[in-house]
């Protein structure tokens, strides 16, 4: 399966499963009228945490231990909370490691990934699979493993530690992801551009990265949403407060006698609203990246 | 390479690492290496603040074997990752079926379907057990407006307070996360299968059942595989989950040996790397086990 097909499948018109409707008549039938309200449910279901979360971000704190389903009046203030609060440290980190895990990972996946479509050398074939392995491998698998080595690496506690491990484990996706757009690019394309006088690099440039463009946006959301989501690495390799990423900060606010849901959950709608919009926007994409490599 | 070769032979061999290069040392450096430092310290005697204090030859490992607790941990990671798979590929087929179909507002429903997908897994179990909180979660506060719940506050408000109630909730929220990949998964799937198989199989007057059992099924048997693999691995690595809700207590007894492996890290570095080991272990022979049953290698090349 390659990106583009899953791409253009998923909206795919089948005329064999849905009975035409009579021309004439405007109505929905029944059974769409059911189909959709069973959508709408199960879409409804899917939003609900999602829903009490924003909710309890803006309850006020006294009314935190009352059982109400709804609070008298919402709190906007444990918004403000997380800026005057320490969060804003911790977002920054969240922010570092994201954005550096994705320039390293596009830096590192896009030569790699370019080469494999256009040229078959010896050690391709073992190169795709080692890249298989890491996409089925998985951090908290081998978390001693990494924990020792950033630890003789005296790395532990550093932002950088953050975004090599982050940018290894997402590198598989952003290599499948490529590779199936440049495969998709016709060779004579570049030739041509190449016989203008571009040079092989200017050809590369002007003219299949551009038309890549659609791979290289999905990686890089795909990577920095990864990367922003990350919560068990960062737990084992970072120590000090100011040094955790959200995730982390957030999550040791369960472990305190009193826990402030209200302004746990304002940092949770900060940390989680932005990234369900960026991915949203790849959604269509998704799917190929992550099962081109067991399909190839 | 022999020495008398041209050398724009040997600069050719060599010039895929300029451009491969980078990936396979960043993939050595955080992937590979991990596993053999992990393999090493299972051998070790390593103090909690990581001193290293010698060879350990498989004393962590006679000592994992001989905790009170490793045998139930082990059983209920199998029973875990059984269960959260099973059940998510069971609904994502239902899923998929209902998202397959026409109706207005698809999109935007489909969108919706993304959320927990999209949002980072340890925010969805933080959201959950706010929800089942004794005295004022919302789940508790449904139930007892339903009647099923005697009293908000009690015991019996908290159900991640016994293993007997907190498993299944912890599956539900595993299952609820798995959801979204592998009901799109599926869509991707169905909507390769070609429309004329379905036209055929109309004309020969076979009933939906009968279509959906005998042609979607086996024509989507290639997505089914994939996406049930990319669920093992992600499902017995799971760690947020549980961690968040519950932290596998009380006791032990809602630990999974990666739960576990995390717990002895606290303690025993060595041991920690030990469970590591057999962990790693059972992914490679899930995964073996999985591909040979579902005779993946003839079915896909």
């Amino acid at each position: 399966m390659t990106v583009t097909e899953s791409a253009s499948a998923a909206p795919v018109r089948r005329p064999a499963a849905a009975p035409a409707p009579a021309p004439a008549r405007r109505l929905p039938s029944l059974r769409t009228v059911v189909v959709a309200a069973g959508a709408y449910l199960v879409a409804f279901v899917f939003l609900f945490p999602y829903l009490v979360m924003i909710l309890t971000a803006l309850r006020p704190q006294e009314e935190l231990r009352e059982a109400t389903f709804l609070p008298s009046a919402f709190a906007w203030s444990n918004f403000t909370n997380f800026w005057t609060g320490g969060l804003v440290q911790n977002l920054g980190v969240t922010l570092q490691v994201a954005a550096g895990s994705t320039v390293l990972v596009l830096l590192v996946a896009l030569p790699a990934a370019y080469y494999t479509a256009r040229h078959d050398f010896r050690g391709r074939t073992a190169f795709l699979i080692l890249v298989l392995i890491t996409q089925m491998f998985q951090p908290t698998a081998m978390l001693v493993g990494i924990y020792r080595e950033f630890y003789q690496f005296g790395l532990v506690d550093s932002v950088w530690a953050l975004i090599l491990v982050n940018g290894g484990f997402n590198l598989a996706f952003a290599v499948w992801i490529l590779n199936a757009y440049f495969s998709s690019i016709p060779r004579e394309l570049e030739e041509a551009a190449f016989i203008d006088g571009n040079g092989r690099f200017g050809a590369l440039f002007r003219v299949t990265l551009p038309l890549a463009m659609p791979g290289v946006v999905t990686a890089l959301i795909f990577t920095f949403i990864a990367a922003w989501n990350e919560f068990v690495v960062a737990l084992t390799l970072t120590t000090t407060p100011a040094n955790q990423p959200l995730t982390v900060a957030l999550n040791s606010f369960i472990g305190q006698y009193q826990v402030d849901w209200q302004n746990l959950f304002a940092g949770s709608v900060i940390a989680t609203i932005p990234v369900i919009i960026l991915f949203a926007l790849i959604e269509r994409k998704v799917v190929g990246g992550l099962t081109a490599g067991s399909i190839k | 390479m022999q020495q008398t070769f041209a050398r724009g032979r040997g600069m050719r061999a060599l010039a895929p690492l300029a451009w491969i290069g980078p990936a396979v040392v960043l993939i050595g450096v955080v992937v590979v290496w991990p596993v053999v430092v992990m393999v090493q310290s299972s051998f070790l005697k390593i103090s909690r603040f990581g001193v290293v204090q010698g060879s350990n030859g498989f004393d962590n490992y006679t000592k994992l074997f001989a905790e009170p607790d490793f045998g139930g941990v082990m059983a209920r990671s199998l029973l875990w990752v059984v269960a959260v798979v099973a059940i998510t590929v069971v609904l994502s087929l239902g899923l998929a079926q209902l998202f397959n179909q026409r109706f207005p507002g698809r999109r935007i429903a489909r969108w919706a379907l993304i959320a927990p997908w999209a949002a980072s897994v340890l925010m969805t179990a933080i959201i959950f057990k706010w929800m089942l909180d004794p005295e004022v979660g919302l789940i508790n506060m449904i139930r007892h407006r339903l009647g099923l719940l005697d009293a908000l506050g009690g015991a019996d408000a908290d159900p991640l307070g016994s293993a007997g109630s907190a498993m299944p909730w912890l599956i539900f929220v595993a299952v609820f996360v798995s959801l979204p990949f592998t009901t799109y998964a599926l869509l991707a799937g169905l909507s390769a299968i070609p429309s004329d198989v379905y036209e055929a199989a109309k004309m020969d007057g076979a009933s939906r059942l009968r279509t959906y059992w005998s042609i979607t099924l086996p024509l989507l048997r290639p997505a089914l595989v994939v996406a049930t693999l990319i669920n093992v691995m992600n499902v017995f690595n799971s760690f947020p989950i549980i961690w968040a809700m519950t932290h596998g207590q009380p006791g032990y007894s809602t630990a999974t040996s990666t739960i576990f492996m995390y717990i002895l890290k606290g303690s025993d570095i060595g041991e920690s790397a030990a469970m590591s080991v057999v962990n790693f272990g059972m992914v490679i022979v899930l995964t073996v086990v999985f591909l040979k049953v579902s005779k993946w290698r003839t079915e896909v090349s």
